[in-house]
């Protein structure tokens, strides 16, 4: 189909977006030819990565160096299965979630749209350039380009509150990185002399074991987009941005580079076996146990969607890192496939907030009630989404959970599975009563829904699609597993 | 032919041209004859580097006159690279004055400005170059005086105070300097640099030479403002006009960490200064200065008087690689000379351009500017993340090297302190970005909607400075090579 070698492809999908941002801003003044280039883009990113992924599946592992930094350091990028997972999600994601904010930015009459389509073009290639990502540098480096460019994202209405968010979000997410991760990766650096992704890690026979507990530390709460607590409040904060923001980012491509790292971490740079052989994350375990059920909790008592939806990440993310953490091959399994399977629920569950905000202008559940009957398709797709997070058959969300599970019983941290099985629980508890109460209570006294319709079409075709993506995924979650396998199992 | 004259080109150059320049009647002129001169001085400084880049030593004998009895200039990649980052930076400050020296500056005393400007060039030019410790203290007073006089000519009435306080504060720290001089030259009988270096070992216990050290060191801590021997810089760098705040902040401090760097590794030896507790004590005042400063960098209302306290924490970044000691921490230190003359000088010609168009420097009436100037804004921005040491900026590079080389030593309290430094850095920074990107929200805070961008003539110069920061970050080639071959020199037993 593409002819190019894999390099060229990798290239493209990290520049091509960030052309797309040059040639947003040139075409400030005539919207429609704008929104086209971001779908050109958009499309053609999600081709390139479909053609990547089907080439690692074949056995391929491109790789390449752009150039040394300083002796030793270099910005390198290189493909191997979990970094080929993450970014075919993203890539796709990126392609739905821009028909989406099509209609989103448009029906809620947002201003400054360039600018909000050139950084998010900007945010997605440096997310794509951190899934293939060579060595740490070069994933901090994207990392932190990602943080910066999602700013004007967060801090898209330009309110006082929006101005307070983007300094909790910059606030934690630079402070843990310059302040926890950037140390950790100085130290490893000294430690190993090279900082380079390797099969089984860098760090094993050269790090006193003694000492790979406060290193991995580190590393798991420098990476503040993963959301750990008590590092995870930036991410609620995040939610004043324009709702495809909290769908594509703030579900999926910046807290799935956090716990991309962490994964990236455990298995290259420590090595899974040096983990569990050293005890390093004996007591991290612990926090990421904490954050899944605390974030339930919280997200029970938030009556506003979005905050709902946020603390349901935070509770969700902490599942991949409790995979990583865990450290044996099925747990890792479960971890890689939560990224993408999490991913295309929440992003559903996003999708119909935002289209509820611009269909009937409601944020809170509370003020929910009766809605399902008004806009049937998006309360649908919304059930849809929050099934697959609880993780009930038949939606995709099934998979990842089983194997997390699996790895819990393999290793007999039956401790850890109850917190898994109870925030299943917790997850019925705060996701079903919204589908229940819009398809089944009555409105509040005085609300009429004969004015609201559904959103805008180009809205509903991708909340179609990523609830469809939810359920084809328990039927053929392949491409995702395979993926997955070959990361946990080194192949 | 002029490559044998290449060292004191670099230094006559400015010198003569000076007095041309004062004379010269007040219009575009002056400037037109310093920018020239300053471009090939930059052209020459650029060769220089090239032929010491890979361990060369230019000796130039001043008159002909054979060292140590006359003034010998000793380049290497130490002294070039310093020479370069002057001359530089004076070749983009001075395209960038025009417009901004004729709304700051009185018509009648342009060309007295721009003969000043050559002085300070001059004088901090052959700080740069020379090898003889009485020579460097002429110099050092020929940068100085011209620069008390280019401070004063600032626009508010608070310009002369600031003046006056820097003239007393350099004059000790100058005074200093030449006693310790007078010490050594007494205990020696040599001023040459090299010279110097091979007498003073044999007279490492003598009590003068103890003495003739702390003189030196508190002498120069004064003119590179070492917390807390700082208090002249902030108002100075605050009052002055905005050109010779850029030229000042990029360049007059780094020569004297320079200085600083000559003198402890040079001249006495840093196995002389670890039996003294000179090398603690600067990782003392550099820890707390790095804090303390970073901190008050953040409640200042003023843009410029941030950015001058931001400098004071970060010369302190300078020096802290000085008192480790080590060949990391020395590397890190030129490393970061280099790189922090690219930020501030990016930083300090963005808030100049902002001033241009408002007329003022307090941060209150800079709110929504970044939407009217967005070039101007992007330029603080990454200036910023530069200055906070976001990777992909020269910044990383030098904090880079800093924290390695505390980890080289298992001095964890300093690594803690760096990295603090850059998380304040992210506060003081984005004070600044947020004024400009929101819009005022507060009805006292004035509405910016009439101006326009700044004009090309300074934003040529400001986006070479932050092209250079990006470039630094990712290409070292010059910097950390050059540093690497420089510390190979200063420090003749390590490795």
């Amino acid at each position: 189909m593409i002819s190019l070698a894999s390099e060229q492809l990798i290239i493209l999908a990290i520049v091509l977006p960030l052309l797309a941002a040059v040639l947003i801003v040139l075409a400030d003044k005539r919207p429609n030819l704008r929104e086209a280039i971001t779908l050109i883009s958009a499309s053609v990113v999600a081709l390139l990565v479909i053609t990547l992924a089907t080439r690692i599946n074949a056995g391929e592992s491109p790789g390449f160096d752009v150039f040394d930094v300083v002796p030793g350091i270099t910005v390198s990028f290189s493909i191997e299965p979990l970094g080929m997972l993450f970014a075919l999600v993203a890539g796709t994601l990126w392609l739905v979630t821009s028909i989406y904010a099509i209609g989103y930015m448009r029906g809620h009459h947002e201003k400054n749209q360039t600018r909000f389509y050139a950084a998010f073009a900007i945010a997605i290639s440096s997310t794509l350039a951190a899934a293939f990502s060579g060595n740490m540098f070069t994933l901090f480096l994207c990392y932190e380009i990602l943080t910066l460019s999602t700013y004007p994202l967060v801090t898209h209405a330009g309110t006082a509150e929006a101005k307070r968010s983007g300094r909790i979000y910059l606030g934690i997410l630079l402070g843990t990185s310059i302040g926890f991760q950037l140390l950790a990766i100085l130290i490893t650096w000294s430690v190993a002399g090279t900082l380079d992704f390797q099969q089984g890690g860098i760090l094993a026979g050269k790090l006193d074991p003694a000492y790979a507990g406060i290193l991995y530390a580190l590393f798991i709460f420098g990476v503040g987009k993963a959301a750990i607590m008590p590092f995870h409040k930036w991410l609620p904060a995040a939610m004043v941005a324009p709702t495809p923001v909290s769908a594509l980012l703030h579900a999926v491509a910046v807290v799935k580079t956090g716990v991309f790292t962490i994964l990236k971490v455990t298995l290259y740079i420590f090595g899974s076996d040096f983990i569990t052989s050293s005890g390093a994350s004996d007591w991290i375990i612990w926090f990421a146990a904490v954050t899944i059920l605390l974030a339930s909790l919280i997200a029970m008592t938030k009556d506003n969607l979005k905050a709902r939806l946020a603390y349901s990440t935070i509770s969700q993310l902490s599942y991949i890192v409790l995979g990583a953490l865990i450290a044996v091959e099925m747990s890792l399994v479960g971890a890689s496939m939560h990224i993408a399977m999490h991913a295309f629920a929440k992003i559903t569950l996003f999708f119909a907030a935002g289209a509820i905000l611009v269909a009937a202008h409601k944020k809170n559940i509370s003020d929910m009630g009766g809605l399902g009957r008004a806009m049937p398709f998006t309360f649908i797709a919304f059930t849809i989404g929050s099934l697959s997070i609880i993780g009930l058959p038949p939606f995709g969300g099934m998979w990842s959970k089983w194997y997390l599970a699996l790895g819990m019983v393999q290793t007999e941290q039956w401790i850890l599975l109850a917190v898994l099985m109870m925030s299943s629980l917790l997850n019925i508890a705060y996701l079903l009563p919204i589908s229940v109460r819009a398809f089944f209570a009555k409105p509040k006294e005085g609300v009429v829904y004969t004015e609201v319709k559904e959103a805008p079409l180009t809205m509903l075709i991708a909340i179609g699609l990523t609830s469809l993506a939810c359920i084809v995924l328990f039927f053929y979650p392949d491409p995702f597993y395979n993926l997955a396998v070959d990361a946990a199992t080194g192949r | 032919m002029i490559e044998n004259h290449l060292s004191l080109l670099l230094v006559a150059l400015p010198l003569l041209a000076a007095p041309i320049v004062a004379v010269l009647p007040n219009g575009r002129l002056p400037w037109a004859l310093s920018t020239l001169v300053s471009w090939s001085v930059c052209y020459l400084a650029a060769w220089q580097l090239m032929n010491v880049s890979s361990g060369q030593v230019i000796s130039y004998e001043l008159g002909g006159w054979a060292p140590p009895w006359g003034i010998e200039y000793r380049i290497d990649a130490a002294n070039a690279l310093v020479a370069l980052i002057v001359s530089g930076i004076a070749a983009l400050t001075l395209p960038y004055a025009l417009k901004s020296v004729i709304k700051e500056i009185p018509h009648h005393q342009h060309a007295l400005f721009y003969a000043a400007f050559m002085l300070c060039l001059t004088g901090l030019l052959g700080i740069a170059q020379t090898g003889d410790i009485f020579n460097l203290f002429v110099f050092l007073e020929i940068s100085s005086l011209s620069s008390y006089a280019l401070i004063s000519l600032g626009k508010q009435r608070q310009a002369l105070t600031a003046a006056y306080q820097y003239l007393i504060m350099g004059t000790i720290g100058a005074t200093f300097f030449i006693i310790g001089v007078g010490l050594l030259y007494a205990m020696t009988g040599t001023l040459n640099m090299v010279d110097l270096a091979q007498r003073l070992p044999e007279l490492y216990d003598h009590r003068t030479i103890h003495t003739a050290f702390a003189f030196i060191m508190v002498g120069f801590a004064l003119k590179l403002a070492l917390f807390p021997l700082h208090l002249w810089l902030p108002n100075a760098y605050t009052y002055a006009p905005t050109v010779v705040t850029i030229f000042l902040a990029a360049t007059a401090t780094k020569v004297a960490v320079y200085v600083m760097l000559r003198m402890v590794f040079t001249v006495f030896g840093f196995s002389f200064i670890e039996n003294t507790p000179t090398d603690e004590l600067f990782l003392l005042l550099c820890v707390t200065g790095i804090l303390s400063m970073s901190f008050y960098a953040i409640y200042q209302k003023d843009s410029k008087r941030l950015l001058a306290y931001s400098s004071v924490a970060q010369i302190a970044y300078m020096m802290l690689g000085i008192g480790l000691g080590s060949v990391l921490g020395v590397t890190a230190t030129l490393v970061h000379l280099f790189n922090h003359a690219l930020m501030k000088g990016a930083l300090f010609m963005a808030i100049g351009a902002l001033i241009y168009r408002v007329g003022s420097s307090r941060l209150e009436h800079f709110s929504g500017l970044g939407k009217q100037m967005p070039w101007t804004f992007a330029a603080i921005v990454i200036g910023g993340l530069s200055l906070i040491g976001v990777p992909g900026t020269a910044g990383f590079i030098s904090k880079w090297y800093l924290v390695l080389a505390a980890i080289e030593q298992q001095h964890w309290l300093i690594v803690g302190v760096i990295l603090m430094g850059s998380l304040l850095a992210v506060a003081y920074v984005w004070k600044m970005i947020e004024v400009l990107y929101f819009n005022a929200t507060d009805e006292r805070e004035q509405q910016n909607t009439a101006v326009k961008e700044a004009p090309l003539m300074m934003l040529i110069p400001m986006w070479v400075l932050v092209l250079a920061n990006i470039y630094f970050g990712f290409n070292t080639e010059l910097t950390v090579g050059t540093a690497e071959q420089a510390v190979k020199l200063l420090m003749p037993g390590a490795n």
